[in-house]
């Protein structure tokens, strides 16, 4: 380490896989508090009837640009930071395999994230900021109503770029880097939703690119592919938007089933239930999730046969989905469990992501689809997923590893704080919005019918809470970071996997020599 | 919405639990079947899904549950080694598909009576604009514009008196002109949008349908109970997408006729107007009347404007420039401002036009009569 770089000059030229993980964790912490604030923006808004916080055009602005901040600056680039720091570790590899193509792809991040926020500010007072106000989905043609369009598509285009470099390097890695003897049927099931993800990404990514360069050129040079009044099809958009939306939101969850996949066997004391039905079904999830993408879209107008296809496909994930909760149900049974900190949060994963399956499937069914399409109770669905599922995987895997990295064990007492009081407000914050939805609150709305108040006054106090906690988790994380109790090499008890038999903290290069995995 | 409402909402939840009837009769937790053949049956099949999910959760959480309780470490749990049974995985990969095919068939029976829009009685074209929908009886060749009403419109500023919410009749869900249906008939709905995309909803008549631009949508209900049903827009559309309810009236068969002869008759009223000749203050009082229902959502109360939207206060176009620019600005629109020709009559041109050029210290005291208007055009 004595010639590499320091200060600043380290973290910009690294071509390390632990630096770079810890950026992009880093990255996607700051993002998830920008996203966060926006949140509690939307929650004090709707936190009475009436308009007392901002207007209805900021009020867009924030419902937008948080759903976009959280899927792209939050869960994906933390996803990124887990394979990097684990996925080298886990499989006996040195480092990625394209060690400056890393270093490329997370530096992109932070100027993707910098456009996209920018015209926030571009209003002159503050509060008529010129942000993206059309929702995350970017539908058109409102979207092409919006005069800082072009910030907003080379901010997409920065992201693709990104994150299909990152996928390249993480196949590349995966399928060319591993130790002898390390096959892939005895890959960690972290490392196999990650290389299922990659290919996911690498496949839509494009789409996004192709959607978003065309309403450039729709906005910019006179083409017409989305404006019917020169003869382009708006549904069109939608259809090009989904058929990367869908992947995506596997993207966001399965790199979530890896990990808790990891912990349960881990605190349970037992080898994982169904290895070999797990990789199948994340495949199958995979695989299904290319054809079902017009489920989000079932009150556009589609023949009815249409709608039946997309609604037996879309139900059909419910199989392969099921088998990963029995699974980890079975992993669970006749084990010899302990409630450490990562397991309790996988606990919950696991519980809470099911009842955001289980809302999934009721928005499968085409004809109560009519009823729940864009009302609080998609809203709560998939943040029931997203949240308690995506982000609480993540919350888990930085508990479980955050010890490997450095060396400490973290504050065990307020961890646990941490995440109780997550855990009880995150459903105060989304459980009632499925009485919302059922009760016909549209999404989206800055402002509602008197008959809202009751639910959106709790779902706001949750939210409040929920918020408020993560700063909590900033400060349990610091404080790891500084010192703590020394933590063994296993870490865990009886811990299995090549990252526990290295030194902790994990040294700045590790299998300089492959281990052999028998 | 005091501390003790809310506790009040929350032991109501734990009622639910006890008395479901009960509960769901107090509080408005869940789906409601509505006035429509259909809406009960997506009601039926929203209460069997839930019901399946709620058995299937409540089996696999038990489970977890035991597990969690029992085989713990603490109570001396010593690890099976067991990890995979050919049997047991074939089992639970069957159960669910089973499951999936008793949920498929009545959904697909109730989606093809919702896609049957055969055999209509009153047809009616919907548009949504930005921001509130236009109503095109077919048949009868009326046509008329539908906009949130004037005191929720006043509630819903920024800053306003939150005591208005409470005296505004159906805050946000009501509108200055509700649709008529006839009870008992089938009403078919041609859904179609102006400017983006919206969508046309009414929970109690199991109706949600995007209005798109360039597409017309079929979607169609029988109500079978008088009554006035409120929805509204669910598809984001802009600023004031929360601000573009829906109301849908369902009379008696002859309190129908008479609602279209008296529409009708007031369309013919109105059509003289445009040759009609105005007082300046008939102009200003018609011409605040049209602003606040057509403009201040952009242009602000006060012409003061907001964002994107330029101020009318102290404007050249709407202080110096020429009257008919600025009436052709109005009726052809520009750029994001939709043109307002199709929704206002050559009287409500010319009064806005007039009031524009005469409130909030404009005062170039231009009277616009609509003669200058339908010339306009």
């Amino acid at each position: 380490m004595s010639d590499a770089p320091t200060g600043i000059k380290r973290w910009l030229f690294t071509t390390n896989h632990k630096d770079i993980g810890t950026m992009y964790l880093w990255f996607a912490f700051i993002m998830l508090f920008i996203g966060g604030a926006m949140a509690m923006v939307i929650r004090a808004e709707l936190f009475q009837p009436g308009m007392q916080v901002v207007n209805p055009n900021f009020f867009n602005m924030m419902t937008t640009l948080h759903g976009l901040i959280m899927v792209f600056g939050a869960i994906m680039p933390a996803m990124v930071g887990f394979a990097n720091w684990q996925v080298p570790l886990m499989i006996g590899a040195p480092d990625m395999a394209l060690p400056r193509m890393n270093n490329w792809s997370f530096w992109i991040l932070p100027f993707a994230g910098i456009m996209l926020l920018a015209p926030m500010f571009m209003g002159g007072d503050f509060m008529a900021g010129q942000g993206p106000a059309f929702g995350w989905t970017f539908y058109e043609p409102l979207s092409g109503q919006y005069d800082k369009l072009a910030f907003f598509i080379f901010a997409v285009h920065l992201l693709g770029f990104s994150s299909i470099m990152g996928s390249i390097n993480i196949i590349a890695t995966i399928l060319n880097m591993r130790a002898p003897g390390m096959t892939l049927m005895k890959m960690p099931l972290f490392v196999w939703t990650w290389l299922i993800t990659a290919f996911l990404l690498i496949a839509v990514m494009p789409v996004l690119a192709g959607a978003v360069t065309m309403m450039l050129t729709d906005k910019y040079f006179g083409t017409s592919f989305f404006d019917a009044a020169g003869g382009g099809d708006p549904v069109l958009f939608q259809h090009v938007f989904w058929f990367f939306g869908h992947p995506e939101v596997y993207i966001m969850i399965l790199p979530a089933f890896g990990i808790v996949s990891q912990i349960i066997p881990t605190f349970a004391r037992k080898p994982l239930f169904g290895y070999a039905s797990m990789v199948y079904a994340t495949a199958a999830i995979a695989f299904l999730s290319f054809i079902v993408w017009a489920h989000h879209m079932f009150t556009v107008g589609m023949p009815a046969a249409g709608e039946l296809y997309f609604m037996y496909a879309t139900v059909m994930i419910a199989v392969p989905t099921a088998v990963k909760v029995f699974n980890w149900t079975a992993t669970m049974w006749k084990g010899s469990m302990t409630f450490e900190v990562p397991m309790l949060w996988a606990i919950a994963f696991v519980f809470l992501f099911t009842i955001g399956g289980f809302t999934g499937l009721m928005l499968g069914v085409v004809p109560v689809d009519f009823q729940y399409h864009d009302t609080y109770f998609v809203v709560a669905h998939f943040h029931y997923v997203l949240v308690t599922g995506a982000l609480f995987g993540i919350i888990a895997g930085v508990y479980y590893w955050m010890p490997k990295w450095t060396g400490n064990m973290f504050d065990i007492r307020l961890s646990k704080i941490h995440f109780w009081v997550s855990t009880i407000s995150v459903n105060i914050l989304f459980f009632p919005q499925h009485f919302l939805g059922l009760a016909g609150m549209p999404r989206r709305i800055p402002d509602y019918a008197l008959q809202f108040a009751e639910f959106n006054q709790i779902s706001s106090i949750g939210a409040f809470i929920f918020g408020g906690t993560q700063l909590l988790f900033l400060y349990i994380i610091i404080k790891c970071i500084k010192g703590g109790d020394k933590v063994s090499d296993e870490v865990w008890e009886d811990a299995k996997g090549l990252e526990w038999e290295m030194p902790s903290p994990a040294p700045y290069h590790t299998h300089v020599t492959p281990p052999t995995v028998k | 919405m005091s501390a003790s409402h809310i506790t009040k909402k929350l032991a109501g939840l734990l009622g639910l639990l006890l008395a479901p009837s009960v509960a769901l009769a107090e509080y408005k937790l869940n789906l409601e079947p509505g006035v429509t053949a259909i809406g009960s049956d997506i009601y039926d099949l929203h209460q069997l899904v839930m019901w399946i999910c709620t058995i299937a959760g409540i089996l696999v959480f038990a489970v977890m549950i035991y597990s969690i309780m029992y085989h713990r470490k603490s109570k001396g749990a010593v690890a099976a080694q067991f990890h995979e049974s050919a049997t047991v995985e074939v089992i639970w990969t069957v159960i669910p598909l089973i499951v999936l095919v008793a949920i498929a068939v009545p959904a697909t029976t109730t989606l093809l009576d919702i896609e049957d829009s055969s055999k209509s009685d009153v047809t009616i074209q919907v548009t949504g604009w930005q921001w509130k929908w236009q109503y095109n009886y077919r048949d009868e060749n009326l046509s008329f514009f539908s906009n949130l009403s004037q005191d929720s419109n006043e509630a819903r500023q920024l800053g306003a008196d939150p005591s208005l919410k409470e005296k505004a009749n159906h805050y946000l869900l009501d509108v200055d002109k509700p649709i008529v249906v006839p009870v008992n008939k089938k009403v078919r709905l041609l859904i179609t949008a102006n400017d983006v995309l919206h969508a046309w909803w009414v929970p109690a008549l199991a109706v949600k349908r995007d209005a798109i631009p360039g597409y017309i949508n079929e979607s169609h209900f029988t109500a079978t109970e008088i009554g006035t049903y409120r929805g509204q827009c669910a598809e984001l559309c802009g600023k004031d997408h929360g601000f573009m309810p829906i109301v849908v009236k369902v009379v008696a068969q002859d309190e129908y006729n008479a609602w279209i002869k008296g529409e009708k008759a007031a369309i013919a009223a109105a059509a003289g107007d445009s040759n009609k000749t105005f007082t300046k203050a008939e102009l200003m009082a018609k011409g605040e009347t049209v602003y606040k229902a057509s403009c201040a959502a952009c242009h602000g109360a006060e012409g003061q404007g907001g964002g994107p939207f330029p101020a009318l206060k102290g404007s050249p176009i709407a202080t110096t420039g020429s009257i008919e620019d600025h009436l052709k600005l109005i009726i052809a629109g520009k750029g994001i401002m939709p043109p307002f020709g199709p929704q206002l009559s050559d009287a409500d041109v010319a009064a806005v036009t007039t009031y524009e050029r005469n409130a909030w210290g404009n005062n170039t005291g231009d009277v616009v009569q609509p003669t200058a208007a339908k010339a306009a055009r």
